[in-house]
């Protein structure tokens, strides 16, 4: 049997730090882009127009039918390949911005189905209204769809960026040094392997946990 | 471009004795169903246990699974992957840490830690699943069974979980989905399943482009065939009467 020593934790602690906050700009910037570009593909999905819905549902089928991790190591060789073909020039572009790339059009393809099922939700009658008062389908939509459609599903956005939190562990294929990779490193700096480990799962189980119960407390005051 | 694309090079040898590139994705994916396919039986089994732990009227059985679904639910895959892979061997019994450790192969140890891993992280997203299709059933159910003087558990083997189940096969088939996907995990203890191999091929052959496509491709082909193959099922099992089942 062995005994855990956490007496490391301490000191180690203004590193942890440095990882965290990696692990929450990836996630801040990886949920912006994600809602962003899954909001231009659930209208492109809802669009009369065919060849656009056709891309913008082949895009979600393929993105949300492999792993996010084949998408993370996909990128990671892909990104530098692709930009030095674009731009002719042989300039880095390191892990981080690959890995938000991956993960940007990873979840956009998730957020996506969120937003086309808010959109869904909205009554007809709300379109009706917005063009009999001369409103094109773009005002229509801005002014008056999305913004209900967004209210609607705030906490299931909320809800996929907590998965979208903990998954970002997962750019530690690529060696990036997010909270888990500090904690995996620092743990082995100082022999304390598994103690590092077990308070990187309890930091994270904390703030998923914390936020879980938040966007459900929420839930109930948005629901009419 | 410079980018010298070869899709023959899946049939060039590897250098290993007769192999070629497409047996590394072959082995890849044999390594993968086998991983998802186990880790799948094990957590539909527990996590129905734990889904009618939930519902059932004893207030401390549900309470236990209801911690266990939050701790699963609350940790990324990945902590919980080196939790058992790196630190429960290490807590096992010495003939149990030298067996795990050195008596059985690198990969067999490798594919237990991934399956145990998947399987309870997977049960308790299933657990979830059971207990609102329990939940989603009339109350009229429960009661019109014990009217006729059932008892809880034949209620729940011959009333409750046979809809139950037919209710949430379209949920359960995303989790049946999610689960090879997230087998790809194991690559990262050094499992060779399907990704680590893609990643193989990619360093050894400079052909990585070919080599990602192919995976994403099995990786998409795998997923239509299985939900085809889900929505066929669900269709011969749907439940009379329901809204869900056309028209019966």
């Amino acid at each position: 049997m062995m005994a855990f020593d956490f007496s490391q934790i301490g000191p180690s602690l203004p590193g942890l730090a440095d990882g965290m906050w990696l692990t929450l700009k990836l996630l801040a910037l990886a949920v912006a882009g994600g809602v962003a570009i899954g909001t231009v593909l659930a209208l492109a999905r809802l669009s009369s127009h065919r060849l656009l819905s056709g891309f913008a549902k082949g895009y979600v089928n393929i993105f949300r039918s492999v792993p996010l991790l084949l998408v993370i190591t996909w990128f990671y060789f892909a990104v530098p390949f692709v930009l030095r073909w674009i731009t002719g020039s042989d300039t880095p572009v390191g892990a981080f911005t690959s890995c938000l790339v991956a993960f940007m059009l990873f979840e956009a393809a998730y957020y996506s189905e969120i937003v086309r099922a808010g959109i869904q939700s909205i009554t007809r009658g709300q379109i009706s209204a917005a063009y009999a008062l001369g409103m094109s389908y773009g005002q229509a939509m801005r002014l008056v769809v999305l913004p209900q459609a967004f209210r609607k599903m705030t906490p299931l956005l909320l809800q996929q960026s907590i998965i979208l939190f903990q998954d970002t562990s997962l750019v530690y294929a690529v060696g990036l040094m997010d909270f888990l990779n500090t904690a995996r490193s620092k743990g082995d700096i100082v022999g304390l392997p598994h103690e590092f480990l077990l308070f990187a799962g309890l930091v994270y189980f904390l703030i998923s946990f914390g936020a879980s119960s938040l966007v459900k407390r929420l839930q109930q005051r948005l629901t009419v | 471009m410079n980018y010298h694309w070869d899709w023959g090079v899946f049939f060039k040898s590897t250098g290993i004795g007769q192999e070629i590139y497409l047996d590394w994705f072959v082995a890849g994916l044999g390594w993968t169903v086998a991983v998802a396919l186990v880790a799948w039986i094990i957590a539909l089994a527990l996590g129905s246990v734990l889904g009618v732990m939930r519902t059932v009227p004893n207030r401390l059985v549900a309470r236990i699974a209801t911690i266990y679904v939050e701790l699963f639910r609350n940790v990324p895959l990945l902590v919980q992957l080196f939790v058992w892979y790196f630190l429960v061997p290490d807590l096992l019994p010495e003939r149990a840490q030298i067996w795990f450790k050195q008596d059985l192969n690198p990969a067999v140890s490798a594919y237990l830690s991934v399956v145990v891993c998947l399987a309870l992280f997977t049960a308790a997203r299933v657990c979830e699943q059971v207990r609102t299709g329990i939940q989603a059933l009339p109350r009229g159910q429960t009661h019109a069974a014990l009217a006729m003087g059932f008892s809880l558990t034949q209620i729940y083997r011959h009333v409750l979980l046979p809809q139950a189940f037919r209710i949430i096969i379209p949920p359960l088939t995303s989790e049946f989905l999610n689960i090879f996907k997230n087998s790809s995990v194991a690559s990262l203890i050094g499992l060779m399943e399907l990704l680590a191999q893609t990643k193989q091929t990619a360093e050894f052959t400079a052909n990585l482009f070919e080599a990602f496509t192919l995976a994403t491709a099995i990786y998409f082909v795998l997923n239509m065939s299985l939900m085809k193959g889900m929505a066929w099922v669900e269709k011969r099992v749907s439940v009379p009467g329901l809204i869900g089942s056309g028209g019966k």
